[in-house]
């Protein structure tokens, strides 16, 4: 009874917060909603990503090519560059092409499935480091090509990037304009705030409910031991397709929400960095733990922005050398090292996470018995710096 | 077949410098499982240093040869990155070794992008032109043109991997490394300091990728803080290629790498017609990768082992 009413308690107060905040925020400039929006986005990816990393173990470091995907897809059909580019889609969409968001998002979600699908299959047997090192190409592969699809047919418009995209519209208001209520006006990034929220809020109960599913004890089977969790009877392969499938998608339906926030979309934007800045959100704030991973994305995504505000001065100090950018940079670098040496498991890790890993506590021995800790052929007094359970390494 | 012979050798150029970072991804690998991301930014300290090196020594004495310059820019780079190297190890690395997988690797990456921002921040970010030491006429070899740096990366990366066959396999440096691979509580056991045996193989690791960074730089003309990136993964690429934790399959696979890369690069546009073209040699790499890694996930070289990838 106590706990429930607590429980609300909570509830209430944090829902209160979050419809709260951009108000506060919008009073000091709507710079400072425009990064509560980014970082909206980027939990929206970590969230997606935390699916193939924290539920089902598979180390994606090319999950940004998912998030260029959905916002390629919606670049393309909300602006005017296809129907600029090509006569033939022009007499058949004389007015432009602008699709509904009903439709666009949708598709967003279901092509970057079928690309995290595509992603997943030659990869089934991989594993941890090499699947880093696969996924990692793959997100290069798609930005080459983002670069290079300018010709023979100009679909990407290369380097350049789509300009002049769409803002969401839904029901009558244009999310991109500021909407007036009778003497109240809501800017447009407030508007959005809203929308990414909702969107938050969708994801984080899809992640919830999948977590306690009968797919997600699959997945987190297959994190801990893949042959055991076969032997279980878990079809791991469509598992795992499963899990790149439903990662990748929320990477794609957030991709579509970048694009018609920023309003264009450039390869710039895709570039590695941002893949391993999204893998660093979710194993620093904790892999495969909801709160954590939301805290690691708040974290990564805004304080950054924030440092640009004191970026200033220091840089007038140092004479330039040290830009807000930079600084930004440094500041990622250094709490990726630090948070990691400090607390491998991540800032807020999950109450079970790596319960296989820990080593089974032996019965306390009989005090003087020849069970006590002595050194020999178990406990070698010259330990090698490693846990014996897991070598550091097996040789070819 | 000129343009191929051409290729050939632009290729045997890029693999050998690919070859020396592969080289040190692959001990490191062998020995403590962890891709250490930060490698080709090592190569990149090591650049960057010769390039400052080369500026001082420029000014302080004018007359001396270009050769002489460029040793000693080598020497003092090859220090300076070993040093980093051995340092990175100890502090980033080596407190991690018992923790979960995960962690090593964002710590990599984050050393990675660290290294990057330092630099950033010390050689500030724009492209240096680095200036060509030894004399420009190329030699001309059955159509095919060579440069004196390329005819010197090629020596030198030879040089290199006899020294160090011969240091993993006649020394007792190398005995023990070898021990820590196949099995390091063993080695342990045998007497072997497992954290020396590390810190020694980051220290030929990054050696190595110094030597790969003068050349790249003397090769390219150019040298700045990413400019480690791309070439480290390409090395990972080649040491997976040819077999990982195999110094032989390390230096095949490089080499390889960099002619193909090379050969797909000079016709890649002719052969499909100008729909794809050089700039999309840097997918090569990647598709060699991923093919590698499914069909034969032990590599070129490797031995077949169960539970590998």
């Amino acid at each position: 009874m106590n706990d429930s009413f607590k429980k609300i308690a909570v509830f209430l107060v944090s829902a209160v917060l979050l419809v709260a905040l951009p108000l506060v925020l919008q009073t000091q400039g709507n710079a400072w909603v425009r990064i509560v929006d980014i970082a909206l986005l980027y939990v929206m990816l970590a969230l997606g990503l935390n699916i193939v990393v924290g539920y089902a173990g598979l180390l994606d470091l090319g999950y940004v090519a998912f998030f260029a995907i959905g916002a390629y897809l919606f670049a393309l059909l909300e602006s005017p560059h296809l129907t600029e580019t090509f006569p033939a889609i022009k007499a058949m969409f004389p007015n432009g092409l602008h699709i509904s968001i009903f439709i666009v998002i949708p598709m967003a979600f279901l092509l970057a499935a079928i690309f995290g699908v595509i992603l997943g299959a030659p990869t089934l047997k991989l594993r941890g480091d090499y699947l880093a090192i696969v996924t990692l190409g793959f997100g290069e592969i798609i930005r080459v090509f983002l670069n290079t699809l300018d010709h023979p047919y100009n679909i990407t418009n290369g380097p350049k990037g789509i300009l002049a995209i769409d803002p969401v519209h839904i029901g009558g208001i244009n999310f991109g304009k500021t909407l007036k209520l009778d003497g109240f006006s809501i800017p447009s990034v407030t508007l959005y705030y809203y929308l990414f929220l909702a969107l938050v809020i969708i994801t984080v109960i899809i992640s919830h409910r999948l977590q306690l599913s009968r797919v997600g004890r699959a997945w987190m089977a297959i994190r801990e031991d893949e042959i055991a969790a076969k032997a279980m009877g878990i079809n791991t392969r469509n598992m795992k397709l499963l899990a790149f499938g439903m990662g990748a998608s929320f990477g794609g339906v957030s991709g579509a929400m970048f694009a018609s926030f920023q309003s264009f979309v450039s390869p710039e934007s895709f570039s590695l960095m941002e893949s391993v800045m999204i893998v660093a959100m979710v194993v620093l704030g904790g892999l495969g733990h909801l709160p954590g991973v939301i805290l690691g994305a708040v974290l990564l995504a805004a304080l950054p922005e924030v440092l640009r505000y004191v970026a200033g001065p220091l840089q007038a100090m140092t004479d330039g050398r040290l830009d807000a950018s930079i600084l930004r940079q440094l500041f990622i670098a250094l709490a990726m090292i630090v948070i990691m040496l400090v607390r491998p498991r991540g800032l807020w890790p999950s109450p079970e996470h790596g319960k296989s890993l820990h080593r089974r506590k032996a019965p306390d021995p009989v005090p003087g018995s020849t069970q006590a800790v002595t050194p020999g052929v178990d406990n070698p007094a010259d330990e090698v710096p490693g846990d014996s359970s897991r070598p550091m390494s097996i040789n070819p | 077949m000129d343009i191929l012979l051409q290729q050939i050798i632009n290729g045997l150029v890029l693999g050998s410098m690919y070859a020396l970072i592969a080289l040190g991804y692959t001990m490191v690998y062998g020995i403590i499982n962890l891709i250490n991301f930060a490698h080709g930014e090592v190569l990149m300290v090591g650049a960057l240093t010769s390039w400052t090196i080369i500026g001082w020594m420029r000014e302080a004495m004018p007359n001396s040869p270009g050769w002489l310059i460029l040793i000693l820019a080598l020497i003092i780079a090859c220090i300076v990155a070993a040093a980093l190297n051995f340092v990175i190890e100890k502090v980033a690395y080596r407190p991690l070794r018992n923790s979960p997988k995960l962690a090593p690797l964002i710590t990599a990456i984050g050393m990675s992008i660290l290294l990057q921002t330092v630099a950033m921040i010390i050689w500030r970010p724009t492209n240096k032109a680095y200036p060509t030491l030894l004399p420009s006429e190329s030699v001309h070899i059955a159509g095919a043109s060579i440069s004196p740096t390329q005819i010197m990366i090629l020596g030198l990366t030879a040089v290199s991997l006899a020294v160090l066959m011969w240091i993993v396999n006649f020394t007792k440096l190398g005995r023990a490394m070898r021990a820590t691979a196949e099995n390091p509580r063993v080695a342990a056991l045998m007497g072997i300091r497992p954290d020396m045996v590390i810190s020694a193989t980051f220290i030929i690791g990054a050696v190595l990728a110094a030597i790969a960074g003068v050349m790249y730089a003397s090769n390219y003309g150019i040298a700045q803080h990413a400019m480690g990136f791309i070439p480290g993964l390409k090395a990972f690429t080649a040491a997976v290629f040819g077999g990982i934790g195999n110094l032989g399959g390390a230096v095949v696979g490089g080499i390889l790498l960099g002619v193909i890369e090379a050969v797909g690069a000079g016709y890649l546009g002719a052969v499909t017609g100008g729909v794809l073209g050089s700039q999309h040699s840097d997918i090569f790499a990647f598709i060699i990768l991923i093919l590698t890694l499914t069909v034969r996930p032990s590599g070129l070289l490797g031995e077949r082992v169960a539970d590998r990838a």
